[in-house]
């Protein structure tokens, strides 16, 4: 544990991405089977408990420590399984700690009735970072800031390191068919033993993306290769369905299936398809704010199912049955989804259609005239492009509809993190109300340049009217030309609306800040 | 036997002995201040004379210049004994930082020992805490609560080191208090091994110097300045912790911000401060500590001037200990990032 420990203590204090990745590779070159495993299952999410509850922990503490200085702890640390790790009396630590294995084990085994007992055991023989993170762990609530994708090109770093060839992606598309603590896994990563064969468990194929389409891209285009089709504005999803059983995956892996029973309820079928995951009705998509409704609830009830209904739009087939279509063209692919698609008829799904056009000025025109809710812009899709994993470049573009722009002032900034710890370097900015207040409708971290990014930072510490810890208010004469893709109505905001995707497009340092936009300019632009 | 607290009493300027006149770490400019280490929220300026180790008062004349800020310095070592009217005054070594000091005041038989701000911990750059049995012992209580119990600090320095061959590409600054944390942090890293030079925030320079010219050897220091930034890759840097996450840190390549303090026993304060490698490592006695030093001292009632007061006094009392809080405020400006 005691290495598991400080790879949690690091990875959550760490907030660069190659500083994660090479803290991951360092554990799994260092660190030995099935401990690694288990490791790896506990940053994938795929290891949880709820073997012990806060109050058994608080319980277990408070026999030992005096009520008072631990109620006085508890107030000056503020998290409580930190608070237990930290005043834990540690003069009894004599052995050592338990393996990660060993932990799981035990906690499989033993009625729920002894737990405390054995928990009391390991607590005493662990160090403060190792009681953290075993506290964590068994209430369920360890968080290590590291997505399950990253974790996966971590483990393509170690196999590399062992002279492998194997791409994350790779590691993707048996992961699926694949239980903790991936003892198989490590030995192919180290080549001890085969690709771990998925057979036809309901595994992930890392999805082809698209790259976003610049001005200067579209001369290029030949309209007579490509096929155009609606970019929907909802999310990603992979439908996965067969005898080895049903998955809903979205674009980063995340196994999603529980948040979607009335989807999958009709994956009655053998196939793994490509398609947007959308709130309909009708045949008429709602705004995206309510398909977020939908989205990372484990068991939405039936009322949820109701109100927000779920659909697919389909795009894409990459298997049917055990047939891999990857490896055939789009206009061939698009073929085949349409056959299958006649033939299956699954419910709560429909194709998303083709969009017929014969010049890219006709296109340039659909784009710009495309303001329905549910419509992000257009996706050209080259007709000979096999399916690739990946971004390959000049295969599928993305061309999303201009953004909406307002003109707000800027009113905090707050210190970023990282390479911009010290950098003013996240902005809220806000417009004005009636009453001429400014009123807060966004925070944007993106956008600027790295020389505005300094003028911006030494101007914010030229300008501080307030400090509030890591934050500065600043006076209020600065304008931002802040781009969104959409403006929804939001009962978190004090200005009831929030913009999604916002991102500074300009600093109008000409711009006086009287002049920037009013609240009911932005009213306007609500779905 | 006069009790102590009929001769030694908290006034708006500080903690005073009557029968020596004189106050003891004053908040405010004095007529005759004694001096219990060289910290900028103990040692002040502006005060008339000023009693201190000769250690203590050579690091004061690096911050505050060769005048003292103003004051006549005397200078006592550790175990002489001065009479100061009709009370005997020893100075005893508090572990805490070079020079630094406990004050031990002898009065009509009666015996109260201020003990500054000290540790139990050993420290390569200072001597080590003396307990000295008494009637009154005024303790400090910084990390006066239970959850404070600092690791050894050669296992802190280890955590570094590990850091620093794993991420060899990058620059780790660490922050440290710039008296007393940062000579002990050189020390400790030449101990576990560590022998290249060691880079420094230009206000860390001249107390290092003044450390070497007291008999503190750190090895080789170099200022971290602007043009050595190829330079620092792979290296160790030593700043203010101000400075660690501001502006004068852009001269580091793609730097990992450590923090050498008490505090980052707490993840929050590290997560909070952006700290990407927390240390614990502190000048002051953790909770352990502080209990253990009760003991050590045996003095039936102790005078807790600051930190976390309440929760010393109750644990003292509960070991049959009479506990006051003498509420000095003003010993934690120099921020907590010190401690």
């Amino acid at each position: 544990m005691i290495a598991f420990a400080s790879l949690i203590e690091r990875l959550t204090l760490t907030p660069g991405r190659l500083a994660k990745l090479a803290l991951m590779q360092n554990f799994f070159a260092t660190e030995v089977d099935p401990d690694r495993g288990w490791a790896l299952a506990a940053l994938t999410g795929e290891l949880s408990f709820d073997a012990a509850k806060p109050a058994m922990i608080r319980a277990l503490a408070e026999e030992r420590t005096d009520a008072t200085l631990f109620r006085w702890s508890y107030d000056f640390v503020g998290d409580l399984a930190e608070t237990v790790s930290l005043i834990w009396s540690a003069e009894t630590v004599s052995d050592t700690p338990p393996s990660l294995a060993e932990v799981v084990a035990m906690l499989r085994e033993v009625p729920k009735s002894e737990v405390p007992a054995l928990l009391a055991g390991w607590l005493d023989s662990s160090g403060a970072d190792v009681r953290y993170a075993l506290l964590k762990l068994i209430t369920g609530a360890l968080r290590a800031g590291v997505s399950a994708r990253l974790a996966k090109t971590a483990l393509a770093g170690f196999a590399a390191g062992n002279g492998l060839a194997i791409a994350p992606d790779d590691i993707e598309e048996v992961w699926h068919g694949l239980t903790p603590p991936y003892t198989p896994l490590f030995d192919w990563l180290t080549g001890r033993g085969p690709r771990p064969d998925p057979a036809d468990a309901p595994v992930f194929r890392p999805p082809m993306l698209a790259h976003p389409l610049e001005a200067a891209d579209l001369a290029s285009l030949r309209p007579e290769d490509y096929a155009a089709e609606w970019k929907w504005d909802g999310i990603r999803v992979q439908l996965v369905a067969g005898p080895g059983g049903r998955r809903i995956f979205s674009r980063g892996a995340d196994d999603i299936s529980g948040s979607f029973p009335d989807i999958m309820e009709k994956l009655d079928f053998h196939a793994v398809l490509d398609g947007e995951l959308l709130v309909a009705r009708d045949g008429i998509v709602a705004p995206f704010a309510e398909l977020q409704q939908r989205l990372n609830r484990k068991a939405p009830s039936a009322k949820m199912q109701a109100d927000y209904p779920a659909s697919v739009r389909l795009y894409d087939i990459l298997f049917d049955g055990t047939e891999d279509l990857r490896a055939l063209d789009f206009a061939a692919r698009r073929a085949r989804l349409e056959a299958w698609f006649a033939q299956n008829r699954p419910a709560r799904m429909d194709l998303s259609p083709l969009v017929p056009f014969d010049a890219i000025s006709e296109l340039v025109s659909l784009r710009a005239n495309a303001r329905e809710a549910g419509i992000e812009g257009l996706m050209l899709k080259r007709l000979d492009s096999t399916y690739v994993p990946g971004r390959p470049r000049g295969k599928w573009w993305k061309w999303k509809r201009d953004p909406l722009t307002l003109d707000c002032v800027l009113m905090y900034a707050q210190r970023g993190h990282g390479k911009r710890s010290s950098f003013y370097s996240d902005y809220t900015f806000g417009v004005w109300r009636d009453d001429d207040d400014l009123v807060p409708v966004g925070k944007a971290y993106s956008g600027y340049t790295d020389e505005e990014l300094l003028r911006l930072d030494s101007w914010i510490r030229n300008h501080t009217v307030a400090r509030f810890g890591p934050v500065r208010e600043v006076e209020r004469g600065l304008v931002l030309e802040v781009a969104f893709d959409a403006a929804q109505r939001s009962t978190r905001h004090k200005s009831g609306v929030a913009l999604r995707f916002p991102r500074i497009a300009r600093l109008r340092w000409d711009k006086p800040a009287a002049e920037a936009d009013r609240l009911e300019t932005v009213m306007r632009l609500v779905q | 036997m006069p009790h102590p607290e009929t001769w030694l009493c908290v006034r708006p300027e500080g903690l005073y002995c009557k029968p020596a006149d004189f106050f003891i770490d004053p908040l405010r400019p004095v007529a005759r201040a004694v001096i219990t280490h060289a910290h900028s929220d103990h040692a002040r300026p502006g005060h008339g004379a000023v009693l201190a180790t000769p250690e203590t008062l050579a690091l004061m004349r690096t911050r505050m210049g060769a005048d003292l800020g103003g004051a006549k310095g005397e200078g006592i070592a550790y175990g002489e004994t001065l009479a100061v009217g009709e009370v005997r005054v020893r100075l005893v070594a508090a572990g805490h930082v070079l020079g630094s000091a406990q004050v031990v005041m002898d009065y009509l038989g009666s015996r109260a020992v201020v003990s500054g701000d000290y540790k139990r911990a050993a420290d390569p750059t200072c001597a080590p805490f003396e307990p000295v049995a008494c009637d009154v012992f005024v303790t400090e209580a910084t990390f006066g609560l239970p959850v404070f119990t600092h690791p050894p600090a050669p296992v802190e320095i280890a955590k570094l080191l590990d850091s620093v061959r794993l991420f060899p590409e990058r620059t780790h600054v660490v922050g440290a208090y710039a008296l007393g944390k940062t000579q002990r942090l050189i020390a400790l890293l030449r101990q576990a091994g560590w022998q290249a030079p060691i880079y420094l925030h230009g206000a860390h320079l001249p107390l290092c110097a003044t450390y070497e010219t007291l008999g503190v050897a750190l090895g080789d220091v170099l200022p971290a300045t602007v043009a050595a930034r190829e330079s620092l890759v792979g290296k160790i840097v030593l700043a203010p912790p101000s400075a660690i996450a501001d502006r004068w840190a852009r001269r580091l390549t793609d730097p990992v911000t450590c923090l050498a303090s008490g505090w980052m026993r707490v993840r929050q304060r590290a997560k909070a401060g952006g700290i990407e490698l927390p240390l614990i490592v502190s000048d002051h006695a953790d909770w352990p500590e502080l209990l253990q030093t009760l003991d050590d001292v045996g003095a039936p009632e102790i005078w807790v001037t600051h930190g976390n007061e309440e929760a010393l006094i109750h644990a003292a009392t509960a070991r049959g200990f009479r506990g006051r809080a003498l509420r000095l405020v003003g010993y934690d400006d120099a921020g907590e990032e010190a401690a």
